[in-house]
């Protein structure tokens, strides 16, 4: 009964959408505040209609209710607690639910809050947010019912995918999809302002908030992806330009881009047009990745859910909402008022070249993920693009983005100057190249390349730092404590930037790294030691255990240095009998930002135990920088111009500094603004 | 997506575990004794696409056809070949799609220099787009008074002055 009022509850969540959809829509267009108010009431019953759907069906995957299909397919009595709870968001259907959830709450979010959105423009919002929730509704609906019945019901279930049993992957797909489905309130916001023919830095405003939170949320997934394929694929490596990697990868980089194009929108009332045009495509690159995932047209032998009716159905919907954007795009943005004018060399300028190179590596990844698929069709040629393209590639581009990027932090808006850039650049630059003389004395002999790697990461965390030190120096004399009390007062966005530029930086460092890891693949019986990079480690025993729903062999190592013991890991290997699958535990043990890694390996025939032995130096720092770039975003988040509920202006503004942090969209023309060539502080 | 490519990965894993006895990412009894020999297999592997996979390298992967790929590079190296005799000996067999690097030729060429076009097309386009938008914002105000007009600004602004 319970499950059929969450089915239910579906339905009605649907009909509601319709009306979200249609009632302020149809407000807005009439100016008719009392038809604009239904929005909001609307999208809250939405999502509590779907919230409870959702909690239904974790209560049956709870309850192990075996009754139901996809319980059955996805769970197992025996499961540890906490992955039947995982597990509801473990398969097609159960994703797709959460999809929705999040899809619901970001329009509740953006009918509760109360920052300063004028009217027509929440109203139409909402009603976009209704749209694109009706179309994923029926998807689910119609093709994928997660509250399926089953008669007569099985005694026990098929088991969760084992690979999916794992704290990183259980917490993964949610924090992933609040960002893909975050970036549809930006996408409804952008709908909105295209059908009102009417855009400004208000708009871009009201947009950064939500745009800052997905794409955090969306930084923090990716990381989560990467750091388990790094922990449970065995072989240690971080990213694998996989298309499915690559799905996620392709949203987030224009996600930046549109991150960045905002500010410019907000601040100088410019890249109207190309704001709006990258808020669709981000969102449609993250409708993209769910298509190519759930029809199989990637990985046509094994497949989520390999159902053609279900791959049309998105197909569909990617076309309705891709298609149905770029037209209303098309025909309306040359009505949209264009905005202020600016030097090549300026903010703006660095900004749009941020853009033209995050695109321009998105397309890279894009080009390299389809391409094989348009050529198979085309020509029947089957090729394969792996790592060693996109290496070649991406890196060309990304690697001069990341090289610019401590310039634009400092340049001024409106008509920079070279001369006053490198000046204020000069500290980081040179410290950035003795870090990599010195890496490269240190390391003498090894890769060549790295070193240059890690002068980079240095140079753009000492960049992030020097638009902080530089401000807070300006305040003239007054020493130390004057500054740091400065540099503490600058506003929280300015901080945000400038910990995402560090983590960046932080990020590229634990990557470069990566080239003096060690590797060593050996036999090993109990009581060997073998050498790693300065550690030993000694098998002590290999014995099987029985827990939950799985059997293990377990390797138990101790780890010496110097003859000391300093640290024991456990790597296993795992069968599921459920399923009849192998999963293998990396034995993991931190010392400092490197790690030692050891991976269990196959019998050998003569009794002993084949063993992978890794150490991966610094290599935390790729995942700590991600988790700083999304602190960034937090940070700024809380600046007091987006907090929500916080009054929108700063009083007087006298911890805003300058014209670069008082929001204020000038229309004046370039002539005029000559005058602030000297650097807007 | 990852949750999914995580499944997607492992769906191969298991098949490949039905399939055969389970093998792994490279065993230490697959490993040449001559270190130079072993270097130049592993970096030969990375190249190779593991065919039953989604984008792995033989040098990556835990399938038995992968590890009999592995084994065949080793054989050739320890015969003499060199690197490119050795993927060239591989890509006989299986075609191109073996390659994780596709050739550049005429199937590929788009896909090679697409990045770059995209980048040189973007750029111009920026920089149209600049031009263009300096130009309008200059333009009226250098154009669109009359002779009438400006003679009344020259007489409002001798009023500010005086």
């Amino acid at each position: 009964m319970l499950i059929e009022a969450g089915h239910f509850a579906l339905a009605l969540a649907l009909g509601l959408s319709v009306v979200q959809f249609l009632v302020p829509l149809w407000g807005a267009r009439a100016n008719d505040a009392t038809l604009m108010s239904v929005g909001p009431p609307a999208a809250i019953g939405v999502f509590a209609l779907v919230l409870f759907s959702f909690g239904v069906l974790t209560f049956a995957y709870a309850t192990s209710d075996f009754s139901i299909v996809n319980v059955v397919a996805n769970s197992h009595s025996q499961k540890p607690f906490i992955y039947k709870l995982t597990g509801v968001w473990g398969n097609h259907e159960g994703s797709m639910l959460l999809w929705i959830v999040i899809l619901a709450l970001f329009g509740a979010l953006v009918a509760v809050a109360r920052n300063a959105v004028p009217p027509k423009l929440r109203a139409n919002t909402i009603a976009m947010q209704g749209l694109v929730t009706i179309a994923f509704l029926l998807f689910l609906l119609i093709t994928s019912n997660p509250f399926e019945r089953l008669s007569p019901a099985p005694f026990e279930g098929q088991d969760l995918n084992p690979f999916l049993q794992d704290p990183g992957l259980a917490i993964h797909p949610p924090l992933l999809y609040i960002g893909y489905v975050g970036f549809s309130i930006t996408f409804a916001f952008a709908m909105a302002a295209l059908i009102e023919g009417k855009i400004d830095a208000v708009w871009a405003r009201a947009v950064r908030p939500w745009t800052l939170t997905a794409w955090g949320f969306l930084t923090l997934g990716i990381a989560m992806g990467s750091y388990w394929a790094y922990y449970e694929l065995g072989w240690g490596g971080w990213w694998f330009w996989d298309p499915v990697e690559n799905a996620s990868l392709m949203p987030w980089l224009v996600g930046t881009a549109l991150i960045h194009s905002t500010i410019v929108m907000e601040k100088r009332d410019a890249l109207k047009v190309w704001t709006i045009l990258l808020a669709i495509l981000t969102f449609s690159l993250s409708l993209l990745g769910t298509f190519l995932v759930r029809s199989g047209v990637l990985t046509s032998v094994h497949a989520f859910a390999v159902d053609p009716d279900r791959g049309l159905f998105i197909l569909g919907i990617l076309i309705f909402f891709i298609g149905g954007s770029l037209a209303l795009f098309a025909w309306r943005a040359p009505m949209l008022k264009q905005g202020g004018i600016f030097a090549p060399v300026s903010r703006e300028g660095a900004l749009v070249l941020n853009n033209l190179f995050l695109t321009t590596a998105c397309a890279t990844v894009f080009i390299g993920t389809l391409y094989p698929l348009a050529l198979e069709s085309l020509t029947g040629a089957k090729i394969s693009v792996g790592a060693p393209f996109f290496n070649a590639t991406f890196l060309p581009i990304v690697v001069p983005l990341l090289l610019l990027l401590p310039f634009g932090q400092v340049i001024a808006w409106k008509r920079g100057d070279v001369a006053g850039i490198t000046s204020r650049l000069y500290v980081a630059a040179g410290l950035a190249i003795l870090a990599t003389i010195a890496v490269y004395a240190v390391t003498f002999g090894g890769p060549v390349l790295a070193p240059l790697g890690i002068g980079l990461g240095v140079f753009l965390v000492l960049g992030a730092f020097n638009e902080v030190a530089t401000r807070a120096r300006q305040g003239g004399s007054g020493g130390l404590a004057h500054a740091a009390k400065r540099a503490l007062g600058l506003p929280r966005s300015t901080w945000g930037t400038v910990l995402a530029h560090a983590g960046v930086g932080i990020t590229v460092i634990g990557v470069a790294a990566t080239a003096w890891s060690v590797e060593r693949i050996v036999s090993m019986t109990p009581g060997d030691v073998q050498p790693i990079a300065g550690y030993e480690a000694r098998l002590e025993g290999v014995f099987p255990r029985t827990l939950h729903n799985y059997n293990e062999d377990v390797a138990r190592f101790t780890l010496l240095h110097d003859g000391r013991e300093v640290g024991r890991l456990e790597t296993m290997k795992r069968i599921y009998p459920a399923r009849g699958m192998a999963t293998t535990e990396a034995g993991l043990r931190t010392f400092g930002f490197s790690q030692v890694y050891i991976s269990f390996g196959e019998i050998q025939p003569d009794g002993s135990l084949g063993v992978r032995l890794y150490y991966k130096p610094w290599i935390l720092l790729i995942w700590i920088g991600s988790v700083i770039m999304a602190l960034g975003a937090a940070l700024a988040l809380t600046d007091r111009r987006y907090r929500v509920g916080a009054p929108v202006r700063a009083k007087g503004g006298p911890r805003e500094s300058g014209p670069r942090e008082r929001g204020s969209p000038t229309r004046r023309p370039a002539a005029g603004g000559a005058t602030s060539a000297v650097p807007a502080e | 997506m990852r949750a999914l490519s995580a499944t997607f990965a492992s769906l191969a894993f298991a098949a490949m575990l039905a399939l055969a006895a389970p093998a792994m990412a490279l065993g230490p009894d697959e490993i040449l004794d001559d270190p130079a020999l072993e270097e130049r297999a592993r970096e030969v592997s990375k190249g190779l696409r593991c065919l039953v996979c989604q984008n792995q390298s033989i040098d990556d992967s835990d399938a038995p056809l992968a590890r009999d790929l592995r084994t065949l590079v080793r054989e050739r190296i320890e015969a003499g070949d060199s690197n490119d005799q050795v993927v060239e000996f591989v890509v006989d067999r299986y075609g191109d799609f073996v390659l994780l690097r596709p050739p550049v030729n005429a199937y590929t060429i788009m896909l090679w220099v697409a990045p770059t076009l995209v980048l040189i097309a973007g750029a111009t386009g920026l920089a149209l787009a600049l031009r263009r938008r300096r130009i309008a914002a200059n333009a009226p105000t250098a154009a669109a008074l009359s002779a009438e007009e400006e003679a009344a600004l020259e007489k409002i602004l001798e009023r500010e002055r005086g």
